[in-house]
């Protein structure tokens, strides 16, 4: 055997693509397409402009031309209110996918929390005010054993929610043998009857949430780790950050927040349901991922999530006023998650290039 | 292995096999051994020249291809599926079948038959996993030569071995040469070398430069051989270190990984570690920086006993580490070089419990400045040239004055600009007082920058050696050193 290299072995040299390291010394620079006068000005503003945004615009602009009665204040109030637990659901699930996880126990835990409450109030005959709160103090708990199990346990989080959820929505069902529980106190309807400024109050609960989620993702140290861990979790341990606790800190916001969503369910019926929520779980991992993030963690942020959520709502609003069949609304759903991905693509490897 | 952008690996290398004879090839780290074993194999494909096998053109395009035609690799470390039996492991690929099912029956017999002319016993339908790294080895090796190779090239296949498991390495490849087979044994141990091959063949910076025949030649020639190279950078010597000891580390040790490591550290001192890939290095500084844990000894900093069970602890103390994998370990490439800088420090960062744009802009600008990044702090670290991210992945580590800085592989996928202006960083660094510990592959880098250089071999501090003592020479033949406890270093221990 023999072997004779005239010549080298390179690596792609970097002359020839952007892609080595060395080769993009000053390739992206800040300005590179600015200067170009009007037409360069457009295209930059557009750029900044979140995807997702141009869709719900487009889906707003065509439902208005269809329907006389979508543009109008009640309609998108009603929007909005409609859809109050999937958006309060929707930010726990972004900050857990936001770090790389994921949680499927979202919808049973609603339906645990709201069921205990109600049992308690029932049953135990306790104050309902404290109901809630141990409700809610369920949903935060159910939140922390998924934290624990996908962090000390190593169990991954699809597998370890996956088994909460089971548990959890069997529970819901063993507290009342089945059974739904009527009747509470009027200042807990009232969360789902009452307006302030003419904004529904849960409408209100709702964008709150997404508010200081937000706040907290922008400002706190806290907040900001979520990206690091999501986008290279040894980079963050490395950087000193507690990425177990963090992890486990978010699971527990995503189960508090499913037990507020309860709270709003179980307002809205007047009734405690054991199967309430049941049917959340693929809408609200459907608004974050049509909000732009990726189920790989580390990008993703509120006002996409948001956005998100309107698009969802909207299409389901759109699609009732023009009668479609209610069976054929979840195709549309389909269809857009899929357009959604794949405009978001382009328009990443766009900007990336 | 095509390593660095831009940079020659391999330049006209001459080299033959002929069949029932071992050919040894050593080198240093970096030297080209691994990307013509690569070549050889069919993994990477040579920019030019041309290759002859048994007389007729050869230009495998796969290392599939290449074992179609007699040319097999065993690698540094065993690629075997854990969860298969050891039969299907053997016979990965090119299962036999009859009447459309696998014929099982066939592929036990075949792999017992092989595993026994290697003297191993071993139930062939266990799965992997569970078996010892020698024992996979074994596996691998059972695997290449079912194939019935011609040539078989073995890429430092006792890197993971103890000293008997090593002897039955051996022991295989001496039998492949009495079966005919030509073989290319690489690996960094020279008295394994020495021992098995017929020809030691020495590469250095991507070059053929020296051949011996086994017998004619003495380990410290080789040595020689593998380092003798002029420098490529002056090296402005250090300024002297204070004497107040800032660091001091006992005994520290990890099972199975380092043990019975020792030195102290000055203020303004730097501290070199040399030694082989996979000596134990990164594991040592990892300890150290509280991203493993240690097993045994202790960490003092400023006489104060360090609890070292996590990076918060050691970065809270005052010890942080530029880790040596800049994208898996150090940067996170798709967030702005801003966010990289300020991440192990918001929290000290965030005024009232907030973190303003304004404060990271205003910290990771600072740092840009100090260390003379180019190119925008508020886009992406992915948009910078190598040098750049190493610089903002140093000043990340900058912001809280540290005082000990670890540095590990400072110069990795930089080019030589960069590679100049972070000795200078290093070197301003240990004058202001910091105290700094390198560990790097390149020797030049080590020599150059330390006042005094630990060297390593097989997870042992083989010496500690003084500027001025620290040679090439004396720190690759205490870095070569292959028997057990260090018993009569060549040089004298600090």
């Amino acid at each position: 055997m023999r072997t004779t290299t005239d010549h080298a072995i390179h690596q792609r040299s970097s002359g020839r693509g952007g892609r080595t390291p060395e080769g993009a010394e000053t390739g992206t620079s800040p300005g590179r397409d600015a200067g170009r006068g009007a037409a360069g000005i457009a295209a930059n503003v557009l750029r900044r402009v979140p995807g997702p945004l141009i869709g719900l615009l487009a889906v707003m602009i065509a439902l208005s031309i269809m329907s006389p009665y979508f543009l109008t204040w009640r309609n998108l109030s009603n929007v909005v209110t409609q859809n109050a637990d999937i958006g309060i659901m929707a930010v726990g699930a972004a900050l857990v996918i936001l770090i790389g996880g994921i949680d499927l126990s979202v919808g049973s835990t609603l339906a645990l929390s709201l069921m205990t409450s109600a049992w308690l109030y029932r049953s135990a005959g306790l104050p309902f005010e404290l109901c809630v709160i141990l409700g809610l103090a369920v949903g935060a708990t159910v939140g922390f054993i998924n934290g624990v199990l996908s962090t000390y346990g190593r169990i991954q989080p699809f597998v370890a929610t996956l088994a909460t959820m089971s548990a959890a929505a069997g529970l819901a069902l063993y507290l009342t043998n089945g059974n739904p529980i009527n009747g509470f106190p009027e200042w807990y309807l009232a969360i789902t009857s009452n307006d302030i400024l003419g904004i529904p109050l849960e409408g209100i609960i709702m964008v709150a949430t997404f508010l200081i989620a937000a706040y907290w993702l922008r400002f706190r140290p806290s907040g900001r780790a979520l990206y690091a861990i999501g986008g290279n979790a040894e980079v963050a341990r490395l950087s000193g950050l507690n990425v177990t606790r963090i992890k486990i800190g978010v699971y527990v916001v995503a189960g508090f927040l499913a037990a507020l969503a309860g709270v709003i369910v179980g307002s809205r019926l007047d009734s405690a349901q054991p199967t309430a929520g049941a049917a959340d779980l693929l809408n609200v991992i459907a608004v974050v991922v049509i909000g732009g993030a990726s189920l790989s963690g580390g990008s993703g942020g509120m006002l996409n999530t948001f956005i998100g959520l309107l698009i969802i709502g909207v299409l389901n609003n759109g699609m009732s006023l023009l009668n479609v069949s209610p069976n054929l609304q979840p195709v549309v759903i389909g269809v857009a998650i899929i357009v959604a991905v794949l405009t978001d693509r382009a328009s990443r490897s766009r900007q990336g290039a | 292995m095509k390593a660095y952008s831009g940079v020659t690996v391999l330049k006209s290398v001459d080299f033959r096999v002929e069949p029932g004879t071992v050919v040894g090839l050593v080198g240093e780290n970096g030297a080209g051994k691994s990307t013509l074993s690569s070549i050889i194999t069919g993994v990477v494909k040579p920019d030019g020249g041309t290759m002859r096998l048994d007389g007729a053109a050869y230009a495998p395009s796969s290392p599939a291809e290449a074992l179609r035609q007699g040319v097999a690799l065993i690698h540094q470390e065993t690629r075997l599926i854990q969860d298969l039996s050891v039969a299907e492991n053997i016979f990965l690929g090119r299962l036999p079948h009859r009447r459309g099912r696998v014929d099982w029956e066939l592929v036990r017999r075949e792999s017992r038959t092989v595993l026994d002319s290697l003297g191993v016993e071993l139930d062939v339908r266990r799965p992997v996993r569970g078996l010892s790294m020698a024992m996979q080895q074994e596996i691998e090796i059972a695997k290449a030569l079912s194939r019935r190779p011609r040539y078989v090239v073995f890429d430092e296949p006792s890197a993971s071995l103890g000293e008997t498991e090593t002897e039955h390495v051996l022991e295989r490849i001496r039998s492949l040469r009495t079966a005919g087979a030509g073989v290319v044994y690489i690996s960094h141990r020279l008295d394994e070398v020495r021992e098995v091959a017929d020809e030691i063949v020495c590469l250095r910076d991507g070059s053929r430069v020296q051949s011996w025949n086994s017998g004619d030649v003495d380990k410290e020639k080789i040595i020689n051989a593998m380092v003798g190279r002029e420098f490529t950078y002056e090296h402005v010597p250090p300024q002297p270190s204070r004497d107040a000891t800032v660091l001091e580390v006992r005994g520290l040790g990890r099972r199975g990984v380092f043990a019975d490591i020792n030195f102290e550290l000055a203020a303004g001192e730097v501290l070199g570690i040399a030694g082989l890939v996979g000596a134990g290095r990164t594991e040592v500084v990892r300890a150290i920086a509280g991203v493993d844990r240690a097993d045994s000894g202790e960490v003092i900093l400023e006489g104060h006993k360090l609890p070292c069970t996590s990076p918060q602890s050691a970065i809270r103390a005052g010890i942080v580490m530029v880790p040596e994998d800049r994208k898996g370990q150090g940067l996170n490439l798709d967030r702005t070089a801003e966010e990289n800088v300020t991440l192990p420090w918001e929290r000290e960062l965030a005024r009232k419990g907030l973190l303003t744009r304004k404060v990271v802009r205003e910290v990771a600008g600072a740092q840009a400045r100090r260390l003379d990044v180019r190119g925008s702090m508020a886009l992406p670290v992915k948009s910078m040239s190598g040098g750049n991210q190493q610089k903002v992945l140093i000043g990340k580590w900058l912001v809280k004055d540290p005082k000990v800085l670890i540095i590990d592989e400072p110069t990795r996928g930089v080019d030589v600009g960069a590679k100049m202006a972070i000795y200078e960083i290093i070197r301003s660094l240990a004058a202001d007082g910091m105290s700094v510990i390198v560990v790097s592959s390149e020797l030049d880098e080590v020599l150059g920058l330390s006042h005094r250089v630990l060297v390593m071999s097989r997870g042992r501090q083989r010496g500690l050696l003084r500027r001025g003592e620290a040679t090439p020479e004396t720190v690759m033949s205490l870095a070569v050193h292959s028997s057990e406890p260090a018993a009569s270093p060549p040089i004298s221990q600090q």
